[in-house]
């Protein structure tokens, strides 16, 4: 599904992701980690075409496509979500209509008509239920007032509401208690099938407990440095992330 | 940043949507402004000797005046004699229906969205349809006139209604309240008045809609509308122009006065030409509009939309004399490409427990400049009077700009005046999430622009707010890419 080759980046002229190679096919769930700084969100924003990054060199090939040639809308509407570290507010407009334009945009993309009203409250409020989404919520501003909680809560629930075919999520354990964890991740784990995939970005194994990844990669100085089984991420929890940097640092160039 | 900026850029560049002449001979006086002009004015409209005398003195007092230079805009000198001050559609005179009207005009207001077809205007909505300088014809009227209302041309009041009109017009606004108000008050074309007897609920919005199409020619319409005790009226208005290389002048009065109890609710949507991409041609917008809350718990409310014209001066008032009064002021105004705007309101408490509202939302894009000036003023016996004004600013872009010139007066101890301001940018985060929804920039603009505006929105009448939305998104366009 997601090929990316030799991916370099920077921001403002300096250099943050350094070469990276990932493959990550239909059904499977990869976890990618490192020590702060290490380009985690970079990888995640470069993915989705955030402009102020640039692409120095390398390929990224969604289904066939050059993903570098598409503007983020475009991205999105090919079927790539990001489930932001720190959601965006939108005053003045509610989360229901933010996700009818939405959806009604990804659909017109793909030469099908927009859902009538009763259609998409429909589908929306079956979608609520995964997330244990608060209806009030929901008719309120985008994210406006919600607490971080609330914030991560709703960019799972408008993940379930697009049905992308290939999600990250960017930190969204950071700012979860564990109640709430576990209701995020159970919510992840339905909207979980062999058709997409997903691509966990996190800093802590913790999430990695619900969500259970098939592939951990372990990002360091802008390069995936190692990958493995999900035994990595609780090697990475035990031990930090020192160790893979000794390794890393002492290895000859 | 800097992309974001070249984004904002490149989505305002969109065509003005209703710029096209209609071919209808017009009848016209020569250029210039002198008592002549003044006495064919008032001869082509058969009016009384008082209302020339009327019309005569004002132009004498504005002979005096000069033009306010305070106003946070700029434009060339108005050359006043190079204007012509009246221009009607030809027509047979005094048409009895619709049969009688020329079919291109009609035609006009056809794309203009405004049927004047009754059978059309299910919706509820009587419309007196003003082109240039005189009204068309005004739709319902049969209607209104069972439950008392008046609603007509203003010239058709002068001949049928003359003692309201003589009673109330220049009582909220006089004649020489300021240079435009003196001018407008000398050469008024047409307009609408309204007249809401006692205890009367107007059953239907009643809606003007206005159109400068003569080439060089000022629009000066006057709008009265009297709500007595007891009643109330929601009034629409709407105005659109064609695209003119020159710039054309418009200097509007609108008066309202309500009695005790009484309630009006007045909704502008100003879509003047605004003038192309370089700042050329464009409508000046030199407006007076003003209430008199008269009498005990009455209430005026203005809402505006501005989206238009090269510049716009203009600040919706309302007098609060009444105990109790109540005085309201919602305003979205958007400027775009080189567009000015200065306007805001004036709230003036006079009786004691009024209370004044005012959310003012400002976007300003491309290089335009936009100003909010607003007087909130308590007088001496304005016990326990109370005014919450809140002045947000939205910017698009790096070459525009934002002002907020609050004027507060406080004159009695017991009142409560505050006031709460914001500035904001679009920002890249909020265009970046709606873009990774699959939202495109454009729409993604109109979203967020609209959600900022939707307090005042909501205040307009449905029919009005989906098209003002509409607006919004049309302006925008082309300032982001």
């Amino acid at each position: 599904m997601l090929k990316i080759k030799n991916l370099r980046a920077s921001i403002e002229a300096n250099e943050i992701l350094k070469g990276i190679d990932l493959e990550v096919n239909a059904g499977e769930i990869h976890a990618i980690m490192g020590p702060n700084g290490s380009g985690k969100s970079t990888l995640a924003s470069v993915i989705a075409g955030r402009e102020e990054f640039e692409v120095i060199s390398g390929q990224i090939d969604f289904e066939g496509k050059d993903l570098l040639e598409m503007d983020p809308e475009e991205r999105a509407r090919e079927g790539i979500f990001l489930a932001f570290q720190y959601p965006v507010e939108i005053p003045g407009v509610s989360t229901t209509n933010f996700l009818k334009t939405s959806l009604n945009q990804i659909r017109e993309h793909r030469g099908l008509e927009p859902l009538d009203a009763v259609t998409f409250l429909t589908h929306i409020k079956e979608r609520m239920k995964l997330v244990e989404m608060d209806q009030t919520l929901l008719s309120r501003s985008l994210n406006e007032g919600f607490s971080g909680g609330e914030k991560k809560r709703n960019e799972i629930f408008q993940m379930a509401v697009i049905e992308p075919k290939l999600a990250i999520l960017d930190e969204t354990d950071s700012g979860l208690d564990i109640d709430a964890l576990k209701i995020v991740a159970n919510g992840v784990n339905k909207l979980r099938n062999k058709e997409n995939a997903i691509i966990v970005v996190t800093h802590y194994q913790r999430l990695l407990n619900y969500i259970v990844p098939d592939i951990v990669h372990v990002l360091y100085n802008g390069k995936i440095v190692k990958s493995g089984s999900k035994e990595l991420a609780l090697e990475l929890e035990a031990k930090g992330y020192d160790w893979i940097k000794e390794e890393y640092n002492s290895t000859p160039v | 940043m800097k992309e974001n900026d070249n984004i904002l850029e490149q989505i305002t560049q969109s065509e003005y949507k209703y710029g096209w002449v209609s071919n209808i001979e017009s009848d016209s006086a020569p250029k210039g402004l002198n008592e002549d002009i003044i006495r064919f004015i008032s001869a082509k409209k058969e009016e009384p000797e008082w209302l020339l005398d009327w019309r005569l003195k004002a132009f004498r007092h504005w002979q005096k005046m000069k033009e306010p230079k305070w106003p946070n805009v700029k434009y060339p000198e108005i050359d006043f004699q190079d204007i012509i001050y009246y221009a009607a559609p030809k027509q047979k005179l005094k048409p009895k229906s619709l049969d009688e009207i020329d079919p291109e005009l009609l035609e006009t207001f056809e794309k203009l969205g405004i049927s004047l077809q009754e059978q059309k205007r299910l919706t509820g909505v009587a419309v007196d349809a003003v082109m240039d300088s005189i009204s068309v014809a005004t739709t319902f009227k049969d209607k209104l006139a069972e439950l008392g209302v008046i609603f007509c041309s203003f010239s058709e009041a002068v001949h049928n209604h003359p003692e309201l009109i003589k009673k109330y017009l220049g009582s909220v606004v006089p004649m020489n309240d300021n240079f435009y108000s003196a001018l407008n008050s000398a050469v008024f074309s047409d307009g609408s008045f309204c007249y809401i007897p006692k205890g009367v609920r107007c059953p239907m919005e009643l809606s003007t809609y206005f159109r400068i199409n003569a080439a060089n020619t000022g629009q000066f319409e006057r709008t009265l509308i009297v709500a007595e005790e007891d009643s109330y009226v929601s009034y629409l208005e709407g105005c659109t122009a064609p695209m003119r290389d020159e710039n054309q002048l418009h200097a509007a009065v609108v008066e309202i006065y309500a009695a005790k109890n009484a309630e009006v609710k007045y909704s502008t949507v100003q879509n003047w030409y605004p003038g192309d991409k370089n700042g050329k041609g464009g409508v000046y917008n030199f407006v007076t509009k003003r209430g008199l809350c008269a009498g005990d718990h009455s209430k005026i409310s203005w809402t505006q939309v501005e989206t238009g014209s090269a510049i716009t001066w203009k600040y919706p008032s309302c007098i609060l004399k009444g105990n109790h009064s109540i005085g309201e002021f919602y305003s979205v105004a958007i400027t775009n490409n080189w567009q000015q705007a200065d306007t805001g309101t004036k709230m003036i408490h006079i009786g004691k427990n009024t209370k004044s509202r005012i959310v003012s939302k400002g976007i300003s894009a491309g290089r335009s400049q936009n100003s909010y000036r607003g007087l909130v003023k308590v007088m001496k016996r304005a016990e326990n009077s109370r005014n919450f004004s809140q002045c947000d600013s939205l910017l698009m872009g790096d070459k525009c700009g934002a002002h907020t010139f609050p004027y507060i007066e406080v004159n009695n101890n017991s009142a409560q005046v505050e006031h709460e301001a914001t500035t904001s940018k679009i920002g890249e985060d909020q265009l970046f999430y709606c873009n990774q929804r699959g939202i495109d920039t454009e729409s993604a603009v109109a979203l967020i622009v609209n959600g900022y505006a939707k307090e005042v929105l909501n205040k307009l009448p449905m029919e009005f707010a989906v098209e003002a939305q509409k607006l919004l998104a049309i302006t925008l366009e082309g300032s982001v890419g």
